[in-house]
């Protein structure tokens, strides 16, 4: 490839370190001069100022503009990241989230200054327990993560409120479960045991027939699950752990094929978490922020976390504090009340699409991944394609490796198409999987176009591994070290001259 | 619908590649009745113009602080933060990207991470940090966790100066994975009374500088005595924009420090989303939880970033992993470093003294008042006021007049005795005015 005297390439600037451009004595901030008045530290000022480069305003957009060009979006094109539901994020819902009325609230403002916020949260929670037909939702865990700990915290409680918080210990968890479940489980002091999932994808009744036990305590399930598939067994896994004395929790990751078509309290679920990032479009932003509320069944809904709302006559009130609520509330998730900015966006999605538009994505999402399923499945193997999948869509490397190409490497040919790749390596129970999900927001040209490239792939495959080894040629970078990455890690500038010093 | 972009003959049409009749035959793995066959009962869809009237009709029920003489700390700060930085924030290669699993074209995001890292550990003057946690409660439950692993043992003991909201999350989180908290009785600068609680099976003492009635503390004596005791000590704080003035937690000797960084770059948001900070010591790293930013080299030998150390994290080490968080603050970290390099170090030096000013002139203005007595002696920008009656009763007359005048203790802990205690915090955004009319308004009330 031609090189240039900049390093930048036409349009893809170099960009420096701001620790190597900005300057300790330069600021974008124009501020009046203090007055140097006595100071009240009590004599802990700090000492060594801190090494804070700064930049002008024009330096600093600059950067971060550059930055921004070596990033893939939604915006940029087809994001199709199993698992993810990286959907299109509509503006409207920013341009809410920024009303005065809603960001420049402070969380512990007189509760009298703040109906409005507490109406939308009311609102929100009233939207929430009508498409999923549960009895209570906390709104404050702050992502799945936080969701799906939240839900364990209340199953825990509900066991010690039974006298069995020391006895049922064991928590089911799929071997095809997102890493989350048995993390959250183990955090909450359960005992992790997997369930084997059956040839065709689904959870294998028969071995959790034998898991079960007077020690369990519930099971942790996604669904529709991780390899693209409702689980059809749903009602007779619920009954089965009920009739064992334990909760369901249900991974509500995947709602987004089912909202608006299918009701998790209809299925018997005890506590399901809720992606606002993932089915409620509210932006990925880089790795989040998220919000996760977990709504409950009636078994659960006392235990729910501080805070909750309650109304009093025409007010709305918060109860702050598990002395003050009804029920006997496990605890606290964060400080304050959740994910506001959050909720307004996913409030403004849900309004501007009403049940009759969620139902339509809930539609539209299984459409465009049965669609893309239909147009692949010829041309790679699809584990568990002889089933219509839900809003994504398992393949994997299989018919790639005898050629010598693995799933990393048709991910990384994909960048030099111009696509974000698809999950890789995920669901673990499938050696080398590609887990597709389009969303609905993808148009039938769009789908068209990303079918004929990975078709189009498969057939250089056979011809060409170079190729594929050797992606990325085109992207900002080439393939990354990422075993430097770890063996010798560097996760903090540190300058040169020190460094220099140091090894003399 | 103008967000779904496929026609009623693109549905058709796909419906007959795939082979299926309607979309109902996809749905065929539904258990028969759960599968929904007429909308639920909620409205149906509306245009961007309705939607944004509701919205805002909403919003308009909420005095936003910015119309008010406001003066609410206690976890959350109202600062200024430049045009630039939400502009920035909402290029859609920030906004509309996903966590940066594929480095080569994720280059943007991970160097703004690795800066951020940098510009945290510079700030607090601690070796490393990582990613951002949830918020600064979240992070301090992990803290406590990370030291219990670190020093195998099981209890923590945290001070009473730590924000009750702190203290009930880390609480609720930490006995559930099996740690035994003991949260010391609310007390306005009595950070030492940690080490009196110390056992031989105390993993960390927590502590919080300024705390939450805005004390500062000198945090090397309880170093000191934390690791003589074989303990880890985790420094907290809920102010980031402090460290522009005092003493910084890595310099005294801190193990982990955890806190709350929505100061910096992040508007108020009713509470969320915010940034949890986290920085330890390079030896404890591989204990510690979250994402984190590295740097390497690509084949062609050129510096770039990758997300590194992954073995901690439950999508490789599932039930062993060091915490269950995936997603976490993304866009706010963009948005505290972003805010962080405008200042730079003389920025974040002057916004800190202003502060500081503010709240020295607050303190004397509201002090004025006979009976009022500040309870804070050293503190950044925010200090605890006792008054002459109840605190919630003085603040409603003060809402009254246009003053949010702060934050009663007894609303965050309902502790006896504490019912006249105020919690006042004062920025860079309160004027001479705010603080007149403030200190006049007080004085009415109580006399």
């Amino acid at each position: 490839m031609t090189e240039t005297v900049s390093g930048n390439r036409g349009l893809l600037q170099a960009e420096a370190l701001i620790f190597e451009t900005g300057s300790l004595a330069r600021t974008g901030v124009d501020m009046p001069a203090p007055k140097g008045r006595a100071n009240r530290l009590g004599g802990l000022g700090r000492k060594v100022a801190p090494a804070l480069p700064g930049l002008s305003e024009p330096e600093a957009v600059r950067h971060y503009v550059r930055l921004s060009q070596k990033n893939y979006a939604i915006d940029l094109g087809f994001f199709p990241l199993g698992s993810c539901t990286m959907k299109h994020n509509p503006r409207l819902n920013e341009k809410m989230a920024r009303l005065e009325g809603f960001a420049d609230l402070h969380p512990l403002q007189p509760t009298q200054t703040v109906q409005g916020a507490l109406l939308l949260m009311e609102e929100l929670a009233r939207w929430l327990l009508t498409l999923t037909g549960m009895e209570a939702v906390a709104l404050s865990p702050k992502a799945g993560a936080h969701g799906e700990l939240c839900g364990m915290l209340a199953i825990r409680a509900a066991l010690q409120a039974r006298g069995e918080g020391e006895t049922r210990k064991r928590v089911l968890v799929p071997e095809s479960a997102h890493g989350t479940n048995p993390a959250t489980a183990a955090a909450c002091g359960f005992i992790v045991d997997e369930i084997k999932a059956t040839e065709d994808g689904h959870v294998d009744l028969e071995d959790l027939k034998t898991k079960l036990g007077p020690d369990v305590a519930g099971i942790m399930l996604t669904n529709p699950n991780t390899c693209g598939l409702f689980e059809r067994d749903i009602r007779t896994i619920a009954d089965l752990i009920h009739g064992a004395g334990g909760y369901f929790y249900c991974d509500g990751a995947n709602y987004n094929a089912i909202v608006g078509r299918v009701r998790p309290g209809d299925l018997g679920v005890d506590a399901m978490h809720i992606n606002l990032h993932k089915t409620f479009s509210t932006p990925h932003g880089g790795g989040g922020p998220g919000a996760g509320p977990t709504v409950l069944s009636p078994a659960l809904a006392p235990y729910a976390p501080v805070p909750h709302m309650v109304r009093r006559g025409e007010e709305l009130a918060l109860v702050e504090h598990a002395e003050d609520a009804e029920g006997t509330p496990f605890g606290r998730m964060c400080a304050f009340h959740g994910q506001m900015g959050m909720y307004v966006r996913a409030l403004t999605y849900m309004l501007s699409h009403g049940s009759d538009g969620l139902r339509q994505v809930a539609e539209d999402s299984v459409l465009n991944a049965n669609y893309l399923l239909a147009r692949l499945k010829g041309h790679f193997n699809a584990p568990f394609g002889g089933q219509p999948c839900m809003h994504e869509v398992l393949l994997d490397d299989s018919t790639l490796r005898p050629h010598g190409v693995e799933t990393i490497d048709l991910a990384k040919a994909l960048l030099d198409e111009g696509y974000h790749p698809m999950t890789t390596y995920f669901p673990l129970v499938v050696h080398g999987a590609l887990l597709i999900e389009p969303t609905e927001t993808e148009s039938k040209a769009e789908l068209d176009r990303f079918a004929d490239v990975l078709i189009a792939l498969a057939e250089r495959a056979k011809t060409d591994s170079a190729h594929f080894k050797s992606a990325p040629h085109l992207a900002p970078m080439r393939r990354l070290d990422e075993t430097r990455a770890a063996r010798q890690p560097k996760l903090r500038w540190k300058p040169v001259e020190a460094l220099k010093t140091a090894a003399e | 619908m103008r967000y779904l972009p496929l026609s009623d003959d693109d549905r058709a049409q796909m419906l007959a590649v795939i082979g299926a009749k309607s979309v109902d035959d996809l749905y065929a793995g539904v258990p028969s009745g759960a599968l929904l066959d007429k909308p639920v009962a909620l409205p149906a869809h509306q245009g961007e113009q309705e939607v944004e009237r509701l919205m805002k009709l909403l919003a308009s029920c909420n005095i936003p602080a910015g119309k008010t003489a406001f003066f609410l700390g206690a976890g959350a700060y109202r600062h200024h933060i430049p045009a630039s930085v939400d502009h920035l924030i909402q290029r859609s290669e920030f906004l509309t990207t996903y966590t940066p699993y594929q480095p080569e074209i994720a280059q943007g995001t991970l160097q703004a991470l690795y800066e951020f890292q940098t510009q945290v550990a510079l700030l607090l003057d601690m070796e490393v940090a990582n990613a951002s946690m949830y918020d600064g409660s979240t992070g301090m439950a992990e803290a406590a966790l990370m030291a219990a692993r670190v020093t195998k043992r099981t209890r923590v003991v945290l001070s009473g100066g730590v924000h009750p909201h702190y203290a009930e999350t880390v609480r609720t989180t930490c006995e559930a994975a099996g740690l035994e908290i003991v949260a010391l009785p609310a007390a306005v600068d009595d950070e030492m009374a940690v080490l009196r609680a110390m056992d031989a099976n105390t993993a960390a003492v927590i502590v919080q500088s300024p705390n939450v009635f805005g004390a500062i503390t000198d945090l090397k004596p309880i170093a000191d005595g934390a690791h003589a005791g074989g303990a880890l000590l985790v420094a907290s704080f809920t102010e980031a924009m402090a460290f522009g003035l005092i003493e910084p937690p890595g310099a005294m000797g801190a193990d982990i420090v955890v806190g709350e960084g929505q100061s910096i770059g992040n508007a108020l948001n009713f509470g969320g989303p915010y940034v949890g900070l986290f920085a330890t010591k390079e030896k404890y790293l591989r204990q510690s939880p979250g994402r984190l930013a590295g740097e390497t080299v690509d084949a062609d030998g050129k510096r770039g970033f990758v997300l590194t150390l992954s073995t901690r994290e439950q999508h490789i080490r599932r039930e062993k992993a060091t915490s269950n968080i995936c997603t976490n603050s993304g866009l706010c970290t963009l948005a505290w470093t972003i805010h962080m390099t405008l200042l730079g170090a003389e920025g974040l030096k002057r916004v800190a003294t202003l502060n500081h000013e503010n709240a020295c002139d607050l303190a004397d203005a509201l002090a004025a008042t006979p009976g009022v007595e500040v309870l804070t002696r050293r503190y950044f920008n925010e200090f605890a006021i006792r008054l002459p009656k109840r605190a919630d009763i003085v603040l409603d007359a003060l809402l009254e007049k246009g003053i949010i005048g702060g934050v009663p203790f007894a609303r965050l802990n309902p502790t006896e005795g504490m019912e006249n205690v105020l919690l006042v915090c004062a920025t860079e955004t309160n004027t001479p005015e705010d603080i007149n009319a403030y200190a006049a308004a007080l004085k009415e009330i109580v006399q």
